[in-house]
């Protein structure tokens, strides 16, 4: 039987990262998908003829440019089309207009509020200190404060030093921005709900917290460190869906000859006196290799690939503790043409910008409770984008494809599992909010897909539905990442590794867990690291 | 420099004033102490409610009072008693269930709980030994560090570190995180959950499931490594420990002037290249007091509103402006004709301190009402009988129940003028169905809202611990920055009170600490 040098469970993005970088050093790579298409959340399908429904994530920012120019994406077809800005409707049929141009965006608040256009620049200068900061890591492995190791040492000193560049006040705003809420954070810089509720939206996306639940600021974060063409902050659309990132990373990773099998599920990680041997598929298939990567999330990893009997006690336990909690959904809504909106034109550049219907703290910490009650929001707070107006590949000419993000939606119900009835309840609360909105929205829908954490469990292998492989709260971040003793990408077994979103830095379509993890691998192999280093900021 | 009577003016005779009064006068300093009230203790007092009838307003059982400030002051020298000590806790639900928490055991759960309990307990021990020695200190500076500093600092790591690696991850892993998810899984009962969120969510602005709240348990329990096993009741209510530090004040040489209210910060007019100074103290009488120095023990607010925000920069009254301090703790005070009976209970409940909830989510539920500005419709209580010990706060025979209430918001949406008599009436009924037969025994009642708690004792936003205490707003950022350390970017102007590090709770350990940073003439910079 054919022996492999590594075998990589999951073909997500940062499974295939993960391969790309191993097999580019010279390793002999297997990615194994239990699907019968790669992709993983970063996937785009045709599930109506004529449309293709970008139906987990769906737009792209975080993607690492150091891993997009090493692994020669462009080359193999991804071409991400730079989008800013967006924009909130509001229940009197008024918006905020958040412009991709300074000066507008300037004059925009200001028709809300001086003093918020007046305080806007000061928000944007601290919000883009912070992210300077975090951005330093991304492409790092987060040093074990626990650890005596030189490395583990070395890379704390390197953290400090990072952190005392800011001065004494400047550090002091980073604990304060790293530990408090995103509601307490704007309150600080804004007075007008719409402003508020729209700057705010980042801080909760894809999180079981409220708008006042302290560490979404570093939520917020999470979403402004991305960058597109060396704009930091921005997010862009991946012409022909998001399912080009996978596969252009599969294409890098097929160049440097590494070996794609989908319908592989993996039944379990084959483990001979404490150290991983290969896997094994749910069908008796068995593949050999010393190296085993999981691209799955912690919880999926260590409770249903392994025997239990495998694994230390303490690393079951912690998986089990490790904290997952789905909350959010998803429509995918083919459209007849495209939508109106009370209060901006057609052509208007906020069309082809994130668009929210939800105008104060409040009504999002209202939605919040929601979930913790172990329902849907009845009011929820979307992100909605209509990627066709920049992006005609998706969906027949003329017509049009809307992607809408929904926060909150529980992984299951106070009344029980989900059911079809439950889940079209929850669309049809969307689709009135939306159409709240777009008087003529309704009347142009022609097929939708709606999808809560169940159906992102079912079919992308979610736990809970997750989109970030579990909570970006302070125990999971970092050295806790997914948890103590694992942070390091290292699973608790020889030979075992974990390169998904449950490892630093997190989640979202940034691929930085694959190439980190294909670092460490590769200074376990005693190979030479292929893996680029960070990028400076300036 | 002035040739003032006064080396130091301290405004505000609560007890972190006194503290810090009394180490200045140690210290050689000429002190006078201003207060408002016409006794000492700010909100440690005893009111008289009803005739005869006499509660501590504001806390009413000692859990956190600094064995060493206690020492130092020799504050039982100075006339504080304890009518009793290492309270039990009992937990009680609706249902009649109830859990006992006494000398460190604890009572009504499964015995994996017992055990689980027992480690969650230990390791908390040490983990609040590390906060207790940190708080005893002014938080270091991190960059512009001087060789104290740096020596702090190495402290700090080295006692995190001193907990083996074992309890140091546990610590770096739930420090920032909520109780409610480490409550779920470390017990099985649902009310040993409840009872310990409620430890963590007393006197504060969050749920169980607010990020924060394992910091804000580890707080309340700082000081139980150095013996405080349990809650104390006071002889002669709360406002006898504010006597007590008043006497050690003045033993110490300190002048305290009851009936002083200042009003206005003086400063010094500012010369070209310095920052301008304090330079006394103005009363609500007119009366000017020249001073180099002023300690203030008001809160952020009330201290920076003296100040006046023309005369600081604009950054920083932003920070004072933005800084947490809005009360949702309001106190119920109810004059008994006999003990209450509470049910699911024996004799001994009704001198044990209670808590009143009986899940997590029941107290998450009661709070997400206050997010919204209205008060719970099912409020979360502690209570406690002081009368069981101390029989001279009520009549012959007669009883005094102190509760304090979550949650209760500072900016209520209906206003507190219309809600008051409603949520009275909500705690009653509320009392009446764990202790069936207490309506018919209340002779008198008294809602004391945190709005109350502002204009009777001066703390803006009617906040216990004078601002939240959350972890933006905790350690090395209390209260904002620029005003971390005590002293202040008005040169010559301290803070000493619950708003500075280490924060409220009867502990001593600010006006302790600043008194240190007076001395040692530490500055903002």
């Amino acid at each position: 039987m054919k022996k492999y040098d590594a075998i990589v469970i999951g073909a997500g993005h940062n499974g295939l990262c993960n391969a790309a970088y191993l097999a580019k050093s010279g390793l002999d790579v297997l990615v194994l998908e239990r699907n019968p298409y790669i992709g993983g959340a970063s996937v785009t399908r045709e599930l109506h003829p004529g449309w293709k429904y970008t139906n987990c994530s769906y737009v792209c920012s975080l993607l690492r440019p150091e891993i997009s120019r090493d692994l020669e994406l462009a080359r193999h077809g991804l071409q991400v089309i730079p989008y800013h800005g967006g924009v909130t409707f509001t229940r009197d049929g008024d918006h905020f207009g958040n412009y991709p141009d300074a000066e507008r965006v300037y004059r925009e608040i200001a028709r809300h509020s001086l003093r918020d256009a007046n305080a806007h620049d000061r928000f944007e200068t601290d919000v883009m200190k912070q992210t300077r900061l975090i951005r330093k890591f991304l492409m790092s492995t987060p040093p074990d404060p626990t650890s005596l190791r030189p490395r583990d040492l070395r890379g704390l000193l390197e953290f400090a030093s990072a952190f005392t560049e800011m001065g004494e006040e400047g550090l002091l705003d980073t604990i304060r921005f790293w530990t408090m809420s995103i509601g307490d954070f704007l309150d600080e810089y804004f007075e007008t709900d719409v402003i508020k509720a729209h700057m705010s939206g980042s801080g909760i996306i894809g999180t079981a917290l409220g708008v006042y639940s302290p560490g979404t600021a570093y939520v917020l974060l999470h979403h402004y460190m991305g960058e597109v063409d060396g704009s930091i902050g921005a997010w862009g659309f991946a012409r022909g869906g998001m399912g080009s990132v996978a596969d252009a990373l599969a294409a890098s990773f097929q160049s440097f000859g590494g070996e794609i099998v989908c319908d592989a599920d993996v039944h379990r990680v084959i483990v001979e006196r404490g150290r991983v041997r290969g896997v094994a598929l749910a069908n008796g298939r068995e593949y050999r290799a010393n190296v085993v990567v999981s691209n799955l999330d912690p919880k999926r990893t260590f409770l249903q690939c392994f025997d239990a009997g495998d694994l230390p006690a303490e690393v079951v336990r912690r998986a089990r503790n490790f904290k997952i909690r789905g909350s959010s959904g998803k429509l995918n809504i083919a459209l007849d043409g495209l939508p109106t909106f009370n209060g901006i034109a057609p052509e208007s550049p906020l069309m082809r910008n994130d668009m929210h219907c939800i105008d104060s703290l409040e009504r999002l910490e209202r939605a919040y409770d929601d979930w913790k009650a172990g329902t849907w929001s009845e009011d929820p707070y979307i992100d909605m984008l209509i990627p066709t107006t920049v992006d005609p590949s998706m969906a027949p000419p003329g017509k049009h494809m809307m992607t809408i993000f929904v926060q909150y939606c529980p992984p299951t119900l106070a009344s029980g599992p989900w059911t079809p009835e439950a889940r079209d309840a929850f669309g049809q609360t969307v689709i009135d909010q939306v159409a709240e909105h777009s008087p003529n929205f309704k009347d142009l829908i022609l097929d939708c897909e709606v999808r809560t954490p169940h159906e992102l469990e079912d079919e992308v292998g979610l736990t809970e539905g997750n989109i970030f492989h579990g909570e970006l709260t302070f125990d999971q971040l970092l050295f806790n990442r997914p948890f103590p003793g694992c942070a390091q990408y290292r699973g608790p077994l020889r030979g075992f590794y974990l390169c998904g979103s449950g490892t630093h830095p997190g989640g979202g379509v940034m691929a930085a867990p694959g190439a980190n993890a294909a670092r460490e691998i590769l200074m376990d192999l005693k190979r030479p690291d292929v893996i680029p280093a960070s990028y400076p900021d300036d | 420099m002035t040739d003032a009577a006064f080396d130091v003016v301290v405004i505000g005779a609560g007890h972190n004033g006194l503290a810090c009064a009394s180490y200045l006068a140690r210290g050689g300093r000429k002190v006078l102490v201003l207060e408002a009230a016409d006794r000492p203790g700010g909100l440690a007092a005893t009111r008289e409610f009803a005739a005869g009838f006499r509660v501590s307003a504001a806390a009413h059982l000692l859990t956190m009072l600094d064995a060493g400030v206690a020492r130092d002051l020799g504050l039982e020298g100075h006339g504080l008693e304890f009518a009793a000590r290492n309270l039990k806790t009992v937990a009680l639900a609706d249902n009649g269930e109830r859990v006992v928490f006494e000398d460190g055991a604890i009572g009504g759960v499964s015995a994996k709980d017992q055990a689980a309990f027992a480690e969650f307990r230990r390791q908390n021990r040490r983990f609040a030994k590390v906060l207790a020695g940190f708080c005893s200190r002014p938080s270091p500076r991190l960059v512009d560090r001087r060789k104290s500093d740096t020596l702090a600092l190495a402290r700090l790591a080295w006692d995190v570190r001193s907990l083996g690696r074992a309890d140091m991850r546990e610590l770096l892993r739930v420090g920032a995180i909520n109780i409610y998810d480490v409550a779920q899984e470390k017990f099985e009962s649902a009310l040993l959950k409840a009872a310990v969120s409620m430890d963590a969510v007393l006197g504060s602005h969050m749920g169980p499931r607010s990020p924060n709240t394992v910091y804000s348990y580890l707080h309340r329990h700082m000081n139980d490594d150095a013996g405080a096993a349990g809650p104390a009741v006071v002889k002669g209510g709360m406002g006898a420990l504010g006597e007590a530090f008043a006497a050690a004040a003045e033993a110490a040489g300190a002048e305290v002037r009851y009936g002083s209210r200042a009003v206005r910060i003086d400063l010094s007019e500012p010369s070209s290249n310095e920052a301008c100074r304090a330079a006394g103290v103005t009363l609500a009488d007119g009366t000017r007091i020249e001073t180099g120095l002023v300690v203030s023990n008001a809160d952020l607010k009330t201290t920076f509103r003296m100040v006046g925000p023309l005369n600081l920069d604009a950054g920083f009254v932003r920070r004072v402006h933005s800084f947490r301090a809005r009360g949702v703790t309001a106190k119920l005070h109810l004059a008994l004709d006999g003990l209450p009976e509470f049910h699911g209970g024996d004799a001994g409940d009704a001198g044990a301190r209670l808590l009143l909830a009986s899940s997590m989510d029941d107290i998450e539920s009661a709070f997400d009402h206050a997010k919204y500005g209205r008060f719970s419709p099912v409020p979360v209580m502690e209570i406690s009988i002081p009368t069981v010990y101390d029989a001279s706060l009520a009549p012959d025979g007669k009883q005094v129940l102190s509760a304090l209430v979550q949650y209760a918001p500072y900016d209520l949406k209906e206003g507190w003028d219309a809600g008051r008599e409603t949520f009275k009436a909500i705690c009653l009924q509320r009392l009446e169905a764990v202790a069936p037969g207490i309506g018919e025994s209340v002779r008198a009642s008294e809602l004391l809202t945190p709005p109350d708690l502002e204009a009777e004792f001066g703390v803006r936003g009617g906040h216990w611990h004078h601002g939240e205490i959350a972890l933006d707003q905790a350690l090395f950022t209390r209260p904002v920055p620029g005003a971390n350390r005590y002293a202040t970017p008005v040169r010559g102007l301290y803070l000493c009170g619950a708003s500075s590090h280490p924060g409220g709770g009867i502990l001593g350990l600010a006006g302790r600490n600043a008194a240190r940073a007076v001395l040692a003439g530490e500055d903002s910079g």
